[in-house]
């Protein structure tokens, strides 16, 4: 389907020392400029799968290419095009701000670029804390800092390892707006989140990992479109003991205590049937309060996926 | 090809750590080999005539040059790798385009530099307690550092086994003091009963503290050949025991 993926990722499995099995047979292609969100539980393997592209952890099995580069044969050349912010804080707390995203650059190998790193420390409001130390800041600034380090080398993929996790709503709107303008430069972005509606917000394409495995990847369009369903609620002046028998063809359900009917379809078939019912009700005799319809959030999918636990 | 530009990143930070804490870094072994000359140069050399020809005073010098060099190297390189695997910022060095040639480079290369830099204090300072005659002074850079090279790659290895601070702080204690206060540095070997000549045999740090002192004074325990083609064979265990870790990912990447 995808000519070019920039991240190719085939029959990938992770079994680790103990005996975990952290991923199991996953394959699947990320498009350059994309933002893609990686959803599942805590523990489901997104993690492991970022940590083996990014090449912290050995995988058991499969293959993945960076731009058509090997991640094992070609190390140097797919790691100089992801930057990686991982999940925890992990920063050197001693070191100051301007100190340690100078030391990422120089990590993966640029020459130093003052006016490049000024800029983004500014980019992410850090400027006016280069020079503090790190362990100084607050948390929000130390996941900002953990940013400016892993762009400090202009990568081409960034993945955001649950970017906003145990963070205020006010700083994942900026978590957002920053990821929004990092795909408009071009940056290619796989985001691991347990917010569903974080997802919804941000990412093109979703991907659901559960249980080391991935379920499914698509569109958040044509995923709702293919999982998801459409309802009509009809609410009713008064209420009913029971679904009269003239409706018996639509399979209604009733609920809202007998006040609604509610009808499950398809809203891409030929006959949504809509129409049909809605003169059928008329014939009943039965009084209407109200017409509403909708769809399956996100979040109706994810549970359907992989259940409430 | 090596990615020069990370290596030197890694070695101008590890060196930066050691000079905000110069204290620790420098100051204090130089005071602990003050109080060896204090006790054993000073106090109680003074009742030993000489060794071999030399002044005891004198005679200790390489070997507490060497013991210092020792615990160094393996203290500096075993705590440089072991603590960004210990907070997890190791996850950056792991995930940069760079393979474990610019990662000894940095690690490894700094910790030796700050061991050198020690030791070369140490034996300046060592000149206000004894009168020194380097007959040998290549011979003598060369042990120097070799020294701090492979007892770098030593501590490199036992930073990236430690997980946690006590084992980082068990090989030290329980194996390197040991070998050094055992491998010659405040004796000759013969000074041994025979049994304990032919363990110390087995002591590499004999064969480094021998060939040192013998480019100081010509005074050796074994053939000062010996003594570099062993520690020459020690650095290489330690390479390839490093490539191993590194190839397999062992305590790093499973």
């Amino acid at each position: 389907m995808d000519m070019n993926p920039i991240i190719s990722v085939a029959g990938l499995s992770k079994v680790y020392g103990n005996g975990h099995r952290a991923l199991h047979d996953i394959t699947l292609n990320i498009h350059s400029g994309e933002v893609l969100a990686l959803l599942g539980p805590n523990g489901a393997g997104k993690t492991t799968l970022i940590s083996i592209i990014c090449g912290i952890v050995n995988p058991s099995e499969g293959s993945v290419t960076v731009s058509g580069y090997d991640i094992e044969q070609d190390y140097r050349i797919t790691r100089a095009m992801i930057g990686l912010v991982p999940q925890e804080l992990t920063l050197p707390s001693f070191d100051t701000v301007w100190h340690t995203v100078c030391f990422s650059r120089g990590l993966f190998g640029k020459e130093p670029d003052p006016t490049y790193l000024e800029q983004l420390l500014r980019d992410l409001s850090l400027w006016d804390k280069k020079d503090s130390a790190i362990r100084t800041l607050s948390g929000g600034m130390k996941r900002r800092v953990l940013i400016a380090k892993a762009l400090s080398h202009q990568p081409l993929v960034l993945f955001l390892d649950e970017p906003t996790a145990g963070v205020d709503v006010e700083l994942r709107k900026g978590m957002w707006n920053l990821v929004a303008g990092l795909k408009k430069l071009g940056v290619t972005i796989i985001l691991t989140t347990h917010y569903i509606e974080e997802a919804e917000a941000i990412a093109d394409r979703v991907g659901v990992i559960h249980k080391s495995e991935l379920l499914v990847i698509d569109d958040q369009q044509a995923l709702k479109h293919k999982l998801g369903k459409r309802q009509m609620t009809i609410e009713l002046e008064q209420p009913i003991a029971s679904v009269p028998h003239s409706l018996s063809g639509w399979s209604l359900e009733l609920s809202g205590e007998g006040r609604q009917l509610v009808y499950t379809y398809d809203s891409h078939s030929e006959h949504t049937g809509i129409s049909g019912l809605l003169d059928a009700v008329n014939s009943t005799g039965l009084l209407l309060k109200d017409v509403s319809t909708s769809q399956s959030s996100l979040e109706d999918i994810f549970i359907s996926l992989v259940g409430t636990e | 090809m090596i990615n020069t530009q990370a290596a030197k990143t890694i070695y101008k930070y590890e060196m930066l750590r050691a000079w905000n804490t110069i204290m620790q870094s420098f100051v204090s072994p130089i005071i602990s080999t003050v109080l060896y000359f204090v006790v054993f140069g000073s106090a109680i050399g003074s009742r030993i005539e000489t060794v071999e020809g030399v002044s005891y005073g004198a005679f200790i010098v390489p070997g507490l040059v060497m013991l210092a060099l020792l615990t160094q190297s393996v203290a500096n390189a075993s705590f440089g790798i072991y603590f960004p695997r210990f907070t997890g910022t190791i996850y950056e060095v792991l995930s940069a385009p760079i393979s474990f040639v610019e990662i000894l480079l940095g690690y490894v290369g700094a910790a030796a530099t700050k061991s050198f830099i020690i030791g070369m204090i140490i034996l300046a300072t060592s000149g206000f307690f004894v009168e020194l005659n380097i007959t040998h002074p290549f011979w003598m850079l060369g042990f120097l550092i070799l020294t701090c090279i492979s007892f770098s790659l030593l501590g490199f290895i036992i930073g990236l086994w430690a997980d946690n601070f006590e084992k980082l702080q068990l090989i030290p204690m329980l194996v390197i003091t040991p070998l050094v206060f055992l491998g010659g540095s405040f004796y000759t070997i013969d000074m041994l009963p025979p049994v304990w000549q032919t363990v110390s045999l087995f002591n590499p740090v004999v064969y480094l503290v021998s060939g040192f002192r013998w480019s100081f004074y010509e005074v050796a325990d074994v053939g000062v050949g010996i003594s570099l083609l062993m520690v020459l064979l020690f650095t290489a265990i330690c390479l390839a025991i490093i490539w191993w870790i590194f190839k397999t990912g062992y305590r790093l990447k499973q």
